[in-house]
């Protein structure tokens, strides 16, 4: 069978993806994709701002389209459908025969016809290039306008504002997203809005755009009012792309749409429409979830015989939430208490600025609607509670009024949603599903995301999918097991609390009060990490020297053949010449090999252990400090040289990276902490792939976080903007602390951060809005480190009993002679296994010992 | 091959729940003290050479219990090599051998 899908967006590629996963067809797949990238996440396409790549958005798993056979013609699009011939003649000039057709060419963006809406910098809001135009725009803008005050208007005036651009919302109705909220949850958005640096303007009609003459453009409106701005987006809602269908007799609707029936056929029964091009019912659906499940519909129609077996589409819930950092906005079912006999209940708060509306069937037992502005932490259940029809409790307002001091909430449990409950309407996860994953092994929420797919687009069902999680776990009766290791029962951010709350400063309390045997290299280096990071005390004490792995054991970073490279601190990447020839000269004398790191520093390699003090006490003497590469610890900050140099730069990057590397120089954390600093937007620090990177900015510093070089790269995300100095520190402060307090063992920021419950928004409300109340104790416990800070090289060159560890022999003077070297490219090498089994091979001596 | 023993060294020169190496007839003999919670302190020697990386490192390693046994932790692969026997627990194919060694006078002494 030949198929012909038109479209591959979100909704034409999850079609694709259903269809070969149905056993009985064999189909011959052809997809016309006429943008120039197979399909992405259109629904997450805002966080291309924050740093996000066309690849990190895109859906579709490497090699699909190769493995599954199916012709993908990029750049190419349907021109025009034959139904008598069933061809479809495309862009390219190449007409293609079928036997299903399967339109999802989805929706394009309303702009009004406003005279100057053609006018450069003038832009919509629904694909790659668009984003790519206005960024490049808004680089050379001040200002920017919205057009309409809808869901997406508000997160395009996000984007904007992150932008630094001064921004505007221009709303036609009297309140921001009209569609979804009531006029009381409207007035609290508006200053939610408001307060990220917005100007909202409502019932304001645009008449005119002409040349402005401070900015690019003016905008004029009905009521006499103008407006400059230099750039403007038309967010003005959506039209289903039905021209094919029209162009070829298919039904259509009134204000657009290609007519549908339950099984997404059109009015010609080879012909499917699915996702937002298709009306259903006299409806369109904007949202991804319906046109997923259009598409499963329409796989299991094609594939099934007879096809009126095959499930049916029989409309979709169209509760939302918006996802804007720090404005929680959510709208769910019947909002505005249409339903005749509808009662509502309703709750602000004005200081704190919420707004709750719970709407009712006329006896109070349904739950039929809901509005939450302010705090949506309640909307996966009570979208539970609408769609499956679970009673409420006799006073259904403590449902969304504030819990007393210390008291749950009542009724809201997950063990009351039924097994059919849709979790995860993205990608259609039940609650049994879930519990399924979870009795088969899926024990974290990672886990579970990975193998049921819930959570993995939208993601507003994280929480509700961790409560399932951490209920169906209790009820299995397995608790989590993230326990260390044998010897102790807890998981690392458990020991973190049972060492900083008892105080226990040496590893022997903590086996004798928490733990059982001898220890071993798991929580050894665990509990000596977790010490450091609390007391910050010197790691080679009697006592702690025996918890350190190898590398913090010697203070250096072991290679294959036992010797050690050294790596003193460059902070900055700024070394004067004079220690740069000490470096030199140190190398020439020990004949180390010495090479440039990533992290702008240079390594030394080489050097067997008894050397070690010897070389350091000599860099120590030329003002050289422990570089910290052999830990788990704050490693580099690189920097460009930033505006002291350089023509872009717009800030001194080379005074903050110092700033930044002798601020937490010697922290230790669960895994290596690398940081970077940009001068400006260009980025040559390559901060976005740090767990720490900043980038300056006109106004100050965006503050970048969980990025990640190495095996799994992943860009950081934007934390917080425009900082001045001293919040810049302090964000980093609270986040480093943060993260050392609840990380795993060996976790890295960018791991830890996927697994954090709510994500990238909960992380910004514990460090920027201080959620938790903790802003204060992970400072004063930063400073605690930073304050007792001391060059741990310093300090054991200068104690000869620390100095004896390092000997090679307890017994005898002298290195192991099982180290051989051999010479490449004027340096020396370990010689390889092969070259030191030739009987005539000596290889160079070991290093000379120095007079 | 006859076997020796030999003095080492003080016992005190070996830090509680350490490795150092000793150099004996041109051999690298890792030596372990494990001080247990009882107060007892116990003195292991095995190979210095850890054969899955080819380096002299053993001595170097991490020392702790997998349940029953007394181990170090190679510092390079961090295979586990059992204290009493030299048994490689994760590879029994690539043991390395053990040594008889006692606390004799306060010193620590190795039959090679
Ligand atoms: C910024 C933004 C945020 C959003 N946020 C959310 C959200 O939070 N939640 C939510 O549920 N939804 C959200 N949406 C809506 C969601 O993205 C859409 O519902 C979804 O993408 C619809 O999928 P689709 O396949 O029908 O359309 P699309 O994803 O638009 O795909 C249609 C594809 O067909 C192509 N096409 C059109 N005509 C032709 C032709 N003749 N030949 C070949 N190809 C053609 C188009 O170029 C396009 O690639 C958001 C949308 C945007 C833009």
């Amino acid at each position: 069978m030949k198929i012909i899908v038109i479209g591959n967006g979100m909704v034409g590629h999850k079609f694709v993806e259903e269809l070969v996963a149905q056993q009985n067809v064999a189909a011959d797949v052809t997809v016309l994709c006429e943008e120039p990238r197979p399909a992405y996440d259109r629904v997450q396409l805002s966080a291309f701002f924050s740093g996000k790549t066309a690849d990190d958005l895109s859906l579709v798993t490497p090699g699909f389209f190769e493995q599954h056979s199916v012709d993908l013609k990029l750049g190419v699009g349907a021109k025009s459908i034959d139904r008598t011939l069933k061809t479809v003649t495309t862009t390219a000039g190449e007409t293609l025969g079928y036997d299903k057709l399967v339109i999802a060419t989805g929706s394009y963006p309303f702009v009004p016809p406003i005279p100057g809406k053609d006018r450069e910098g003038c832009f919509v809001y629904r694909t790659i290039e668009d984003l790519e135009a206005m960024t490049a725009c808004g680089a050379r803008s001040k200002v920017g306008v919205v057009i309409g005050g809808g869901l997406l208007g508000l997160e395009c005036a996000k984007a904007l504002r992150d932008m630094q651009l001064q921004t505007h919302v221009v709303e036609f109705a009297p309140r921001l997203m009209a569609v979804q909220i009531d006029d009381g949850g409207g007035r609290v958005l508006r200053s939610k809005i408001e307060q990220l640096g917005v100007t909202v303007h409502t019932q304001k009609n645009t008449v005119e755009i002409v040349a402005g003459d401070h900015c690019r453009h003016k905008m004029k409106f009905a009521d006499g009012a103008e407006l400059e701005t230099d750039m403007i987006v038309f967010s003005a809602g959506i039209r289903p792309r039905d021209e094919l269908a029209r162009a070829c007799g298919l039904g259509v609707g009134e204000r657009g749409g290609i007519i549908v029936d339950n099984h997404c056929r059109t009015l010609d029964d080879d012909i499917y429409a699915i996702g937002e091009c298709a009306l259903w019912s006299g409806r369109i659906f904007g949202l991804v979830a319906p046109g997923y499940e259009m598409a499963r519909v329409a796989a299991k129609t094609i594939a099934s015989s007879p096809s009126h077996d095959a499930p049916q589409f029989t409309g979709a819930d169209m509760s939302t939430k918006l996802k804007l950092m720090g404005v929680d906005v959510a709208s769910i079912g019947d909002a505005h208490a249409a339903t005749a006999g509808a009662r509502s209940y309703v709750f602000t708060d004005e200081r704190k600025q919420i707004y709750k509306k719970l709407v009712t069937s006329e006896d109070g037992s349904l739950l039929l609607g809901a509005v939450l502005v302010g705090d949506a932490t309640e909307y996966g259940q009570l979208l539970q509670m609408m769609l499956n029809h679970i009673a409420l409790p006799s006073s259904p307002e403590f449902l969304i009024l504030p819990a007393a001091d210390g008291q749950t909430r009542v009724g809201l449990g997950v063990d009351a949603l039924p097994g059919s409950a849709q979790i995860c309407s993205c990608n259609n996860v039940t609650k049994l599903q879930l519990c399924e994953a979870v009795g088969a092994g899926c024990t974290t929420l990672g886990a579970l995301k990975k193998t049921t797919q819930a959570a993995t687009s939208c993601g507003g069902c994280a929480p509700l999918v961790t409560q399932i999680l951490k209920a169906e776990m209790k009820r299995l009766g397995h608790s989590v097991n993230n326990h260390v290791c044998e010897h102790f029962a807890y998981s690392r951010q458990e020991l973190y609390h049972l060492v900083r709350v008892g105080r226990i400063e040496t590893f022997d309390a903590l086996l004798s009060k928490h733990g059982s045997g001898l220890g071993c290299d798991i929580c050894k280096p665990v509990a000596a990490s977790i010490f450091a990071s609390c007391w910050n005390d010197y790691v080679l004490t009697r006592d702690k020297a025996a918890l350190q792995d190898s590398n913090d054991y010697f203070l250096a970073n072991i290679q294959k053949n036992g010797t050690y490279s050294i790596v003193p601190r460059i902070a900055g990447g700024e070394i004067t010449p004079d220690k740069l020839i000490v470096l030199g000269q140190v190398a020439k004398k020990y004949g180390l090999y010495t090479k440039i790191t990533g992290g702008q520093r240079i390594d030394l390699f080489g050097a067997q252990a008894h050397q070690l003090p010897q070389i350091w006490s000599e860099l120590v003497d030329a003002g050289f400090e422990t570089g910290h590469a052999y830990g788990k610890a704050v490693r580099t900050v690189k920097s460009c040289v930033g505006s002291t140099w350089c023509r872009f730069g717009v800030q001194d990057s080379v005074s903050m990276s110092l700033t930044i590397e002798h601020r937490y120089k010697g922290l230790r954390a669960p895994h290596k902490l690398k940081f970077a600093v940009s001068g400006c937007t260009r980025e040559c620090a390559e901060a976005q792939s740090k767990d720490v990177g900043v980038i300056a900015t006109e106004k100050g510093w965006n503050l970048y976080v969980c990025g990640n070089g190495g095996m799994k790269p992943r860009h950081a995300e934007l934390l917080a903007g425009d900082l001045d100095d001293a919040t810049l520190l302090q964000y980093i402060d609270r986040f480093l602390m943060f993260y050392i307090r609840t990380a795993d063992r060996l976790q890295r920021t960018s791991v830890w951060r996927d697994n954090l419950e709510g994500g990238l928004d909960y992380l910004k409300d514990v460090i920027v809005h201080d959620s938790l109340g903790l802003g204060a104790e992970l400072e004063a416990e930063m400073a605690q480190v930073v304050d007792s800070y001391v060059c741990e090289w310093k300090r054991t060159v200068e104690d000869p009993e620390a100095v004896k560890r390092f000997r090679t022999f307890i017994n005898a003077d002298g290195g192991d002679d099982n180290v051989v070297f051999v010479e490449e490219r004027g340096q020396i090498r370990p010689a390889t296994a092969a070259e030191r089994e030739r009987p005539e091979f000596k290889g160079v001596a070991v290093v000379a010992e120095p007079a | 091959m006859s076997t020796l023993w030999h003095d080492v060294c003080g016992v005190d020169e070996i830090w509680p729940n350490t490795g150092v190496c000793a150099r004996i007839d041109n051999r690298q003999i890792a030596i372990f003290r494990i001080d247990r919670a009882d107060g007892a302190t116990e003195i292991f020697a095995i190979d210095n050479h850890d054969p899955h990386s080819g380096a002299n490192v053993l001595s170097r390693g991490i020392v702790g219990n997998l349940g029953a046994r007394t181990v170090v932790a190679s510092p390079i692969y961090k295979q586990h090599f059992d204290l009493a026997t030299g048994d490689c627990l994760e590879e029994p194919s690539l043991p390395v051998r053990s040594y008889a060694a006692e606390i004799n006078d306060g010193r620590v002494r190795v039959c090679v």
